[in-house]
């Protein structure tokens, strides 16, 4: 018998092996692979149709991909920073209450808890132009006799969108700069008040440079997520009015799913994944930066 | 340069007080040392006069303004932290030019003062560093640095050297006695350590419990301690006790053992005392200092001895108590070997049994 001798280390690593390989590799392989054909839902046998890199020339000199492109970066930009500002404000907060500190801190995880299906839902219900919360609070205070076209108007239906992703996420920084907050040593606070700070000096010299680091770790995590923003948005506009909240990926589930044209989703979806790893290394070189700043790590 | 004043001043945590109406008047350019065990309130009293801690009750002054309203950067002093508490973020000469900055002084001065406090403090070579890269000495002369680029009106320190190892201590002890010599401005200093509050302070302020128990000058508390606490705290090794009764002229002590009443203190006749005395002042005849005025003998075994080169830590048992006692030009003592033990009367101390305050006349 001539049995193959396997070195023990890959034996005992070999389920994990296979594993990974069928849950992750071989969709992954398969996506790509896919991108490189006109693969179809309708039209199964298709997927052997290779066509190299037409679908990502495609899809790099398709307008409306560009435009998809241009929305996601600018709902990550101004979700991020609004988000990181309020939940700032609600970390400070938060850690100067002195009774009930947990209870709050249970209640600003709440947002999170709910899937972002549901949180779509409710923003819809709330920026309705005829049944909305919104909108019948402005008209009964009297401020307009309107109707504000909430998610129909493309501006507005941006900006809804916009807030519920930072009704959704702002405790995940305020969560992570509490983390901060706690982890800061009174010391340093101790010797700025001596060396002559006022409150908001402190903030700005020693408390936010201390912070920084959670709020890149924050940043991190929320720009791979905005950057796959798909459910709120599917929900609440469907990338409507006429595309004008259309962001990557209701894009790229539309194209592959309405339009079964899965190749080219496919495509979009890796260029789309660029724009994920861009921002992720960009605040992890951030957070390595900052905490250098602070002597910390190497 | 100002002097400091504390008056009745308290200190509450909810209902816990722990520090009761202390009283303390420090003088323009004096280097004051607040010593005591750990936890009797020597830093909850520092950051109150630090503005850093709220005051519960009486009054601080500094330079003659009431401070208890004011925060820490309008009482102009400057606080050495014992760990330190350099900001990580900023180099040697941000960390030092730091209070300046936020003073809004001119790029000019702040270089100015940061080189001077370099200069004095042999900081220079590390000007660009960051805290992170220094050594635990550096970093101490670096807070010691912030401190005095402003030259505030008090200095603050809050054990400063605890953190340090010994041959260090002792070197930043004189390298601090130095800095107060030049700058000559009022020190506050905290510190559990008895010989860095006697090699240090102008006056020594001894607290226990939150209490005052003894203010003076180094000499004055370690040669006239008011209680017993005061005469053990102070001193090394700590001043030895023994409980007697007074019989007409002597002492008896619970076996027996009678030796003279030391001259100098109030007493009656069947009183019942606590005696002191420090080991310099029981040493082995032939190996003792020159007579005094009031000598008195005891022999007494020999437990276990501590050779320290120069002198030999005796420990021994009198009256049932175990003493240390000194030996100058030692030589070797066997275990158990009695010897006679000559007792200066002159520097003994009687204590009230009962409250342990001093009974000196
Ligand atoms: N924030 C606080 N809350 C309650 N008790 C405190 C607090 N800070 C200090 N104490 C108590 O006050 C006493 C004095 O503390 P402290 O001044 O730090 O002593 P030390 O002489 O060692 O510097 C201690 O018994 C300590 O437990
Ligand atoms: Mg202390």
């Amino acid at each position: 018998m001539n049995r193959l001798k396997l070195p023990p280390w890959l034996v005992l690593l070999l389920p994990a092996i296979i594993i990974l390989s069928a849950v992750v590799l071989i969709p992954l392989v398969l996506s790509l692979y896919s991108s490189f054909t006109s693969y179809r839902l309708t039209r199964p046998d298709s997927i052997f149709n290779w066509v190299g890199f037409f679908n990502y020339e495609k899809a790099l000199t398709d307008v409306k991909f560009w435009a998809a492109f241009g929305r996601t970066v600018l709902l990550l930009t101004v979700a991020l920073n609004l988000e990181m500002l309020f939940g700032l404000g609600l970390a400070l907060m938060v850690s100067k209450v002195t009774q009930g500190q947990r209870l709050l801190r249970t209640m600003m995880m709440f947002p999170m808890m709910f899937s972002p299906i549901l949180v779509g839902f409710q923003f819809k219900f709330i920026f309705n132009d005829n049944v909305g919360l919104v909108n019948n609070a402005l008209q009964s205070l009297g401020i307009t006799d309107q109707a504000i076209p909430w998610l129909v108007d493309g501006q507005l239906a941006m900006f809804s969108i916009i807030f519920a992703e930072i009704w959704t996420a702002t405790s995940v920084f305020g969560i992570l700069i509490l983390a901060g907050l706690y982890a800061i040593p009174r010391d340093p606070l101790e010797a700025a008040k001596v060396d002559g700070c006022t409150a908001w000096q402190s903030f700005r010299y020693v408390t936010l440079p201390f912070l920084m680091p959670f709020i890149y770790i924050a940043m991190a995590i929320r720009s791979l997520d905005v950057a796959r923003a798909y459910d709120i948005v599917q929900i609440m506009t469907n990338g409507g009015p006429a595309r004008r909240t259309e962001l990557l990926w209701t894009l790229i589930g539309r194209t592959g799913y309405v339009d079964a044209r899965m190749g080219y989703a496919n495509a979009m979806g890796y260029i789309s994944i660029f724009l994920a790893i861009f921002f992720t290394i960009y605040f992890f070189k951030k957070l390595t930066q900052s905490r250098k700043e602070l002597g910390m790590g190497a | 340069m100002a002097q400091v004043h504390l008056r009745d001043v308290v200190k509450k945590y909810g209902p816990l007080e722990v520090v009761h109406s202390i009283n303390l008047d420090i003088a323009d350019g004096e280097f004051v040392v607040l010593v005591g065990p750990s936890g009797c309130g020597k830093s909850t009293t520092l950051r109150m006069v630090a503005g850093l801690e709220g005051i519960s009750g009486g009054e601080v002054q500094i330079g003659g303004r009431v401070v208890n309203d004011l925060p820490p950067r309008e009482r102009n002093i400057s606080m050495v932290f014992q760990n330190y508490a350099l900001y990580p973020h900023m180099t040697v000469r941000e960390n030092l030019g730091f209070s300046l900055k936020i003073a809004k002084q001119s790029q000019a001065e702040i270089d100015k003062a940061v080189d001077e406090a370099a200069e004095i403090l042999s900081l220079t070579p590390l000007l660009d560093r960051k805290p992170g890269a220094l050594s635990g000495g550096q970093r101490q002369r670096v807070a010691m640095g912030r401190a005095i680029v402003r030259h505030p009106e008090v200095f603050l320190f809050d054990e400063p050297l605890s953190n340090l190892d010994a041959k260090l201590r002792t070197q930043m002890r004189v390298e601090i006695k130095k800095l107060h010599q030049k700058l000559k401005s009022t020190i506050i200093y905290v510190t559990h350590d008895q010989v860095e509050a006697m090699t240090l302070a102008d006056r020594i302020v001894i607290m226990r419990d939150g209490h005052i128990e003894q203010v003076g000058t180094p000499l004055d508390v370690f040669e006239n301690p008011v209680n017993t606490f005061v005469g053990t705290f102070i001193g090394s090794p700590p001043m030895n006790l023994l409980d007697g009764v007074v019989k007409g002229n002597e002492l008896e002590f619970a076996d027996g053992t009678r030796l003279p009443v030391p001259p100098g203190y109030a007493i009656q006749d069947g009183q019942a005392v606590t005696f002191g005395v420090r080991a310099d002042n029981i040493m082995p005849v032939g190996h003792a200092l020159p007579r005094g005025e009031h000598m008195a003998e005891v022999e007494m075994a020999v437990d276990l001895t501590e050779p320290l080169g120069t002198e030999t830590l005796l420990f021994a048992t009198l009256a049932g108590t175990e003493v240390q006692a000194k030996m100058l030009n030692p030589r070797p003592v066997q275990s158990g070997e009695r010897m006679t033990f000559q007792i200066m009367l002159d520097k003994c101390h009687l204590f009230d049994a009962e409250t342990g305050a001093s009974l000196r006349k």
